[in-house]
């Protein structure tokens, strides 16, 4: 499904902040798989992300989805693929346009954008149900401007217009870390229901080792932009915490510092 | 003073308030709908003059002279475009290099500073001569307020389109609009080609209404568009929908040139104008900045149902 080999990229080349974020980096995810990226700050999760969905082009390596060779395309021709949700709630939404004007744009991902009117009286009514999916009443809020909704309705909403259409690889950058727990609690739950319903091929990173343990049929962890750990199957299943603690350091050779994840 | 004086002067103010008002209608496209400051315009509302008085000498129809005006508009948009997204340029640095190529490319057009067009031999759509005593279908005021209802039912369509939407999108957040498949760089260098059309064909206006196009007419321009948006966006806060905002920004540029017109019958040094419109707009500009700083509000309660998700 996503074919990444030997991918590399580095920042700031050639001055003092140069980082080496994605190290050979090569991965291959079937479809129907739900994988949780976990990994200490500056790890490459992100990294890695932005490298699949074409934010910029990688200096080295090659990127295939379903077959096709993605690795010069821009970031908007991607689009058609690939369905995305990112940390920063303000991120995923048009702040100024309304509920359903949002879900007219992401309705048409992958589409050429015509002279046609930019919403339909018809999609009006698809959209009121399928925002019921949500159950936090926004079915009866279409026109309202997306600026004015929390975090949390930003975020469940962004999820939404990802996989609207349905994505061949549904992204989920840290989309729950900005969110009180009980937002983001909830906007987890959706995000299983709607990964299920539509059997969607999810890369999702989190900070929380237990939401990484629990979610996904397989785990992969990231340290200085290498992957150190794959985990799938029963193994994963009967993963705890500790577990995990203890394979960072043997595989990384130092602690696992970042305390959000191992608390969270 | 006399205020018969002031009185005569208001339907010259409200035709060229509602001439500015087009290339208001295009600064608030870029300003306001794709969040660029583009400077193009101080050099293609010239363009625009300069193209349709040349086009009128050389034998051309007035409504094709119009048109090609405008597209040479709509082609420094694409030029301010091109330097911005294919060549990473910033867009105000982008903008000012276009605005000073253009001087050079404006004094070519005419072959001087310069080219006056007469009223009494060329048939022009409108003048500052056809204001008073002429037939309705010739009225200056009555045409002009035709064009801009048009040009806004147009513009209010485009806006409403999937193409026009995505230039929404742009404007307001171009990370999720790339996320979403928009071509965020087609979608900026359409929104400046629209733009400076609108201002350029605005230009167009302005050289037939005061009867000559010159090489320092769009001086300024952007000061005088940033102005009426500001001003139609404050006196007009309750229009919502993008058709009336649209209209409160022509409003906003007729209010414009009437306290223009107020300020020279105040017996205001002309001279002053320019370093008055510019404190003006800079005060408008910063004033929001500077309540948020100085003088915060209480927070206000977000609008959100159910329990805070």
């Amino acid at each position: 499904m996503l074919k990444v080999s030997h991918v590399s990229k580095t920042f700031n080349a050639g001055t003092v902040n140069e980082k080496l974020a994605l190290d050979d980096f090569s991965i291959t995810i079937n479809e129907g798989d739900f994988i949780t990226v976990i990994g200490g700050n500056g790890a490459g999760k992100s990294t890695f992300m932005n490298a699949v969905a074409g934010v910029w082009r990688v200096d080295e390596g090659k990127i295939e989805i379903d077959g096709e060779d993605v690795t010069s395309l821009p970031e908007h021709k991607r689009a058609k693929y690939l369905g995305r949700v990112f940390q920063d709630p303000m991120l995923g939404t048009a702040a100024t346009m309304e509920i359903q004007e949002n879900l007219a744009l992401a309705k048409r991902r992958g589409l050429s954008r015509t002279l046609k009117p930019g919403i339909t009286k018809k999609e009006i009514k698809e959209y009121k149900e399928m925002l019921k999916i949500l159950d936090l009443g926004l079915e009866d809020r279409m026109t309202t401007k997306v600026g004015l909704l929390s975090g949390g309705q930003r975020q469940a909403l962004t999820l939404l217009m990802a996989t609207l259409k349905k994505p061949k690889l549904l992204l989920l950058d840290e989309h729950t870390a900005a969110l009180d727990p009980k937002t983001a609690a909830k906007v987890l739950e959706i995000t299983d229901k709607i990964v299920k319903r539509d059997n969607l091929t999810t890369l999702m990173i989190t900070h929380n080792m237990k939401d990484a343990i629990m979610h996904g049929n397989r785990l992969i962890m990231l340290n200085d932009g290498k992957i150190i750990l794959d985990i799938s199957g029963e193994e994963k299943k009967n993963l705890t915490v500790a577990d995990l603690l203890k394979k960072f350091e043997l595989a990384s050779g130092e602690e696992f510092t970042n305390d959000k994840a191992i608390l969270g | 003073m006399n205020f018969v004086s002031l009185l005569n002067a208001m339907p010259g103010a409200l035709a060229q308030g509602l001439i500015w008002g087009i290339t208001a209608i295009g600064i608030y496209i870029t300003y306001k709908v794709l969040d660029i400051a583009d400077l193009t315009v101080d050099g293609s509302l010239g363009t625009g003059g300069a193209v349709c008085i040349m086009m009128m000498m050389s034998g051309h129809n007035v409504y094709v002279s119009m048109l090609v005006a405008m597209m040479a508009g709509m082609l420094t948009g694409l030029v301010t475009g091109i330097f911005h997204t294919f060549m990473g340029i910033p867009a105000i640095l982008a903008g000012i290099l276009t605005q000073l190529g253009l001087y050079s490319v404006n004094l070519k057009i005419m072959g001087k500073s310069n080219q006056a067009i007469n009223v009494d031999k060329y048939d022009l759509m409108v003048s500052l001569r056809y204001i008073k005593n002429v037939a309705i279908y010739q009225n200056t005021i009555l045409l002009v307020a035709l064009v801009v209802i048009i040009l806004i039912a147009v513009l209010y369509w485009f806006f409403g389109t999937e193409l026009g939407s995505s230039l929404r999108a742009t404007g307001c957040n171009a990370g999720m609009a790339r996320a979403q498949g928009i071509n965020t760089d087609f979608a900026k260098v359409l929104g400046l080609m629209i733009s400076n059309g609108l201002v350029a064909f605005s230009g167009s206006l302005l050289a037939q209404y005061q009867g000559f196009a010159d090489i320092n007419m769009g001086r300024g321009c952007i000061v005088i568009g940033l102005a009426a948006v500001i001003i139609g966006e404050a006196v007009f806060a309750f229009f919502h929908n993008f058709a009336a905002k649209l209209l409160a920004v022509t409003l906003g540029s007729v209010i414009y040139y009437f306290v223009y017109n107020v300020v020279i019958w105040l017996g205001i040094d002309a001279d002053l104008l320019k370093l008055l419109s510019a404190i003006v707009v800079a005060i408008f500009l910063a004033t929001p900045y500077l309540r948020s700083k100085y003088m915060p509000k209480k927070a206000v309660k977000k609008i959100t149902d159910g329990e805070g998700a």
